[in-house]
C-alpha cells in the first residue's frame, strides 16, 4: 500500500527527513512514530528536572563548595512565559550569595537547568571535572559553584555579581531540538553583573558526546577564560571560532 | 484621550488608544509579558465594548506610535487615501464588523478599501472578531502575485520549499529541494535560510539554486534569507537575485534593531526591481513578521503585539511583495504560548494582512518548549487552506533541522491540496505535470523526472 521513494540514495547527503514515502499523500506510519519519538525525547527534556544527588555527589568531588539557588520564576510554566523572571534571583537565594560571598576571586561557576536539565544530568558533572581542573592549574580563585533552578543564562549576572567574581560560566541546558534533546550550552561573560544583554557573551553549544564532546568544549570554554580575563571582555568584542547559536539559548 | 466603559456598575478606564487595544486583546503570553494584558476576562470584555463603539476615524486622529517619532506612523498616515476610506468612515469599529461580514461586501469591495485602513482599524476589528470570522472576511479577499509564476489565485495553494541544512552543505540543500520538487513543492519560492552571512557565502548558495532552476526550466523563484544589505552588495556584483528577502517589524525602533529603514527598503527595492528578472510579473520581495518581534527587541512603546504585527503590514504594502509570511509559532511560548495562541494568532496576521491587500503565507510552526504539537499544527493548515492562505512551508517531514523547529512538510501541503481541491501555481502545475511528476489530477506520480533530478546531484 505504502509508496516507497526511489530517491532513499540521497538520504546520505542529509539529516533532513527526506524520502520518507507516502501512504496516499501522508507520511507512513513508520516515519510518522520515529518524529513523534523525537518530539517526545524532546518535551520530555523541558520537563525534565535536575537530579541533585547526582549533581551534588558529583560536584563535590571537585572539592569546591556547592550552593543552592533558585530564580523567581515559581514553576516550569510560569517560566516558560516569564523569561524576564528566570533572570532573577529569588529573596533566599540572595540571602545565601551574601552569606557566602567572600573576597573577590576570579571564576563563578553556575550550572542551570534552563530548558533541559536532562542534558545537565548527563553532561554538566563531566565538563566541571575537566574545567575546574585546568582553572585551577592556571591559578584562578573560584567562587562557589551554584546549582540553580528556573534558571535563564542571565541568571548567573547578578549571581556572580553577589559573589564578587570577574567572570562567569554558566553551563546551561538548551532548548531542545528533534535531533538532541540533551545538549549543555556555556556562556562566558566578563564583569557580570545584572542588566547585562547577549552581545556581553560569549557562547558554546551542542556540548554533548554526539556534538562538541567533554574535552574539546572544556578546553574552548577555558581559552574563552583565559582570553576574556586577560583582555578585560567578553561578547562581539571577544572573536570566537566557534558557532554561535543565540536563538537555542534558554 | 481616555476610553472607559461600565459592566454592572464596574467602570474601567483605559489611558489611550493604545492602552485600549492591548487590553481588548485576545489573550497570549507577550502581552502578559511586556505588561499591557488585561489583568480579567471581564476587563478584556469591557475593553472591547469600548472599542466597538469607537468611530473609525479616530484612528485617524490618534496614533499609537507618535508620528514625528516613526516613520511608520508617517507613512500609515501620509499614504491613506481619504476616498476609498468614504465607503466605511461613518462607522464605528463594532458596525464595521457586522459590515465586513455582509453578504454585498466582497472581494471587489474590500480590494477597493484596502488604501482607505491603516493597520490599527484592522488590528481593531480583528480584536472583536472570532476565528470564524477572521477566516470568513479573509476568504473573500483574492491577492495575486506574479514573479515567474502566478500565486494568490482562487482555488490554488502554494509552497515555499525551504531545504535548509546546519552547514548549507551544497548536497544537502540539493537533496531537500529534490525531494521536495518530486513532491511537488516549491511554487512560491524555494527559500534558503542560510546557515551564515557573508556574501560569498550567499553567492554561493544563490548560483546553487539559479543553475538548478535553469536546468530544469522550473517555473519559480529563489531566495536566499539573508540580511538586505548583503543582497545589496550581491546586487551590485550582479549575482543572480530573484527576490529581495528582509525581516520587518511594526514599528521604527524594531527595523532599527534589525539594521533597517524604509529609505534602506526603497533602495533594496529599485536595485532589484534593476535586475528585471521576473517574466509574468515584477512582484520582487519578500518579507518575513511575526507577533512578538517588536517586544523582543524592547521597541514596542506600549503597543500590543498584534496591533505591531499589523503595522508591519503597512511597510510590506508598500514594496508591492510576491510573498509575505508570518511566521507565527517561532518565537516561543513567552510570545504565543499554546496551540490556542499561535492559531489565534495566525488567524488574526493572515486576515488583517489580506484585508491590507498583502499575498499573506504562514509559516505554521512551534518550537519545542511550546505548549503545541502536530495536532494543534494540523488544525491550523486546515483553517488557514479554508480561509484561503496564499502558501505554506514545504520541509522535509515537518523538521527544519537547521533552524531547530517544526514547521509544515510537503506530505502536509499534498493532505490540504488534496482535501480542499487546491491546486499548485499554474505555471508550476503545468511543469509538474510536464516533468512526469504530477498527473492532471495534482496526484503523485513519479515518472521519468525522478531520475532525472537525482542525478542533478552527482
Amino acid at each position: 500500500m505504502n509508496k516507497h521513494d526511489p530517491w532513499e540514495p540521497l538520504k546520505q547527503f542529509t539529516a533532513a527527513r527526506i524520502a520518507m514515502g507516502r501512504a496516499g499523500s501522508s507520511i507512513p506510519v513508520s516515519n510518522l512514530l520515529q518524529f513523534n519519538v523525537a518530539h517526545a525525547h524532546a518535551r520530555d527534556a523541558v520537563y525534565s528536572v535536575l537530579d541533585r544527588e547526582v549533581l551534588v555527589e558529583g560536584l563535590e568531588q571537585s572539592g569546591l563548595p556547592l550552593l543552592q539557588v533558585h530564580s523567581q520564576a515559581r514553576n516550569r510554566q510560569e517560566y516558560l512565559q516569564r523569561p524576564d523572571l528566570g533572570r532573577l534571583l529569588d529573596e533566599r537565594s540572595l540571602e545565601i550569595l551574601n552569606q557566602h560571598a567572600g573576597t573577590p576571586c576570579d571564576v563563578s561557576l553556575v550550572v542551570a537547568d534552563g530548558l533541559s536539565a536532562r542534558a545537565v544530568n548527563a553532561h554538566a558533572v563531566a565538563v566541571l571535572e575537566v574545567l575546574t581542573a585546568m582553572l585551577q592549574a592556571a591559578g584562578h580563585t573560584l567562587a562557589p559553584v551554584c546549582l540553580a533552578t528556573q534558571a535563564r543564562v542571565a541568571l548567573a549576572d547578578p549571581l556572580a555579581h553577589a559573589l564578587h567574581a570577574r567572570l562567569s560560566i554558566i553551563l546551561i541546558g538548551e532548548r531542545p531540538g528533534l535531533s538532541a534533546a540533551d545538549s549543555l550550552g556555556a556562556y562566558i561573560t566578563y564583569a557580570p553583573r545584572p542588566g547585562l544583554t547577549d552581545e556581553s557573551r560569549n557562547c558554546i553549544s551542542n556540548i554533548r558526546p554526539q556534538g562538541l564532546p567533554y574535552q574539546p568544549a572544556a578546553h574552548r570554554i577555558f581559552y574563552l577564560v583565559q582570553e576574556a580575563l586577560r583582555r578585560g571582555l567578553s561578547g562581539v568584542g571577544l572573536k570566537d571560532n566557534s558557532l554561535n547559536q543565540d536563538s537555542l539559548e534558554p | 484621550m481616555a476610553y472607559r466603559h461600565t459592566i454592572d456598575q464596574k467602570t474601567y478606564q483605559f489611558a489611550d488608544l493604545k492602552e485600549l487595544l492591548a487590553r481588548a486583546t485576545p489573550l497570549r503570553s507577550g502581552d502578559a509579558l511586556a505588561g499591557l494584558a488585561a489583568t480579567s476576562y471581564e476587563e478584556r470584555v469591557a475593553a472591547q465594548m469600548a472599542l466597538a463603539e469607537l468611530p473609525l476615524k479616530t484612528f485617524l486622529q490618534e496614533a499609537v506610535v507618535p508620528y514625528e517619532e516613526d516613520e511608520i506612523t508617517r507613512l500609515i498616515i501620509d499614504s491613506h487615501n481619504t476616498a476609498a476610506f468614504s465607503s466605511v468612515s461613518h462607522l464605528t469599529v463594532g458596525d464595521w464588523r457586522d459590515w465586513l461580514l455582509a453578504d454585498e461586501v466582497d472581494g471587489t469591495v474590500l480590494s477597493n478599501l484596502k488604501w482607505g485602513i491603516t493597520p490599527e482599524m484592522a488590528a481593531a476589528v480583528s480584536k472583536l472578531m472570532r476565528n470564524q470570522d477572521l477566516i470568513a472576511v479573509a476568504k473573500k479577499c483574492e491577492v495575486v502575485t506574479r514573479f515567474r509564476n502566478t500565486i494568490g489565485l482562487r482555488g490554488r495553494f502554494s509552497t515555499r520549499l525551504q531545504p535548509n541544512h546546519p552547514t548549507d552543505d551544497a548536497k544537502g540543500i540539493a537533496a531537500s529541494i529534490i525531494d521536495g520538487l518530486l513532491y511537488g513543492s516549491g511554487d512560491a519560492v524555494i527559500g534558503i535560510n542560510p546557515a551564515g552571512d557573508s556574501p560569498a557565502h550567499v553567492l554561493h548558495l544563490l548560483q546553487l539554486l539559479d543553475s538548478l532552476r535553469e536546468q530544469f526550466s522550473i517555473p519559480t523563484q529563489s531566495c536566499v534569507l539573508c540580511h538586505l544589505t548583503t543582497t545589496l552588495e550581491l546586487i551590485r556584483s550582479h549575482a543572480p537575485v530573484d527576490l529581495c528577502f528582509q525581516s520587518v517589524g511594526g514599528t521604527a525602533q524594531t527595523n532599527r534593531s534589525f539594521g533597517i529603514s524604509l529609505s534602506l527598503l526603497d533602495e533594496a527595492w529599485d536595485a532589484t526591481g534593476s535586475l528585471r528578472r521576473g517574466t509574468v510579473g515584477d512582484n520582487r520581495m519578500y518579507f518575513e513578521t511575526g507577533q512578538g518581534s517588536a517586544l523582543s527587541a524592547n521597541a514596542h512603546g506600549g503597543v500590543d503585539q498584534q496591533t505591531c504585527e499589523a503595522r508591519a503590514y503597512a511597510v510590506a504594502r508598500k514594496y508591492e511583495p510576491l510573498l509575505v509570511n508570518t511566521v507565527v509559532g517561532f518565537i516561543g511560548p513567552e510570545y504565543l504560548y499554546d496551540g490556542k495562541q499561535i492559531i489565534r494568532a495566525a488567524l488574526e496576521d493572515h486576515f488583517c494582512g489580506k484585508l491590507l491587500g498583502l499575498p499573506m503565507g504562514v509559516d505554521i510552526c512551534y518550537t519545542n518548549h511550546a505548549e503545541a504539537d502536530q495536532d494543534d499544527m494540523d488544525n491550523l493548515l486546515t483553517l488557514l487552506g479554508v480561509a484561503g492562505c496564499n502558501f505554506i512551508m514545504g520541509i522535509p517531514g515537518s523538521d527544519d533541522i537547521m533552524l531547530n523547529y517544526q514547521s509544515t512538510s510537503f506530505h502536509d501541503a499534498l493532505y490540504i491540496r488534496k482535501l480542499l481541491g487546491l491546486r499548485p501555481a499554474p505555471e508550476f502545475e503545468q511543469w509538474l505535470l510536464a516533468q512526469g511528476i504530477a498527473d492532471g489530477t495534482g496526484k503523485l506520480v513519479h515518472t521519468a523526472a525522478v531520475n532525472r533530478l537525482m542525478h542533478h546531484i552527482d
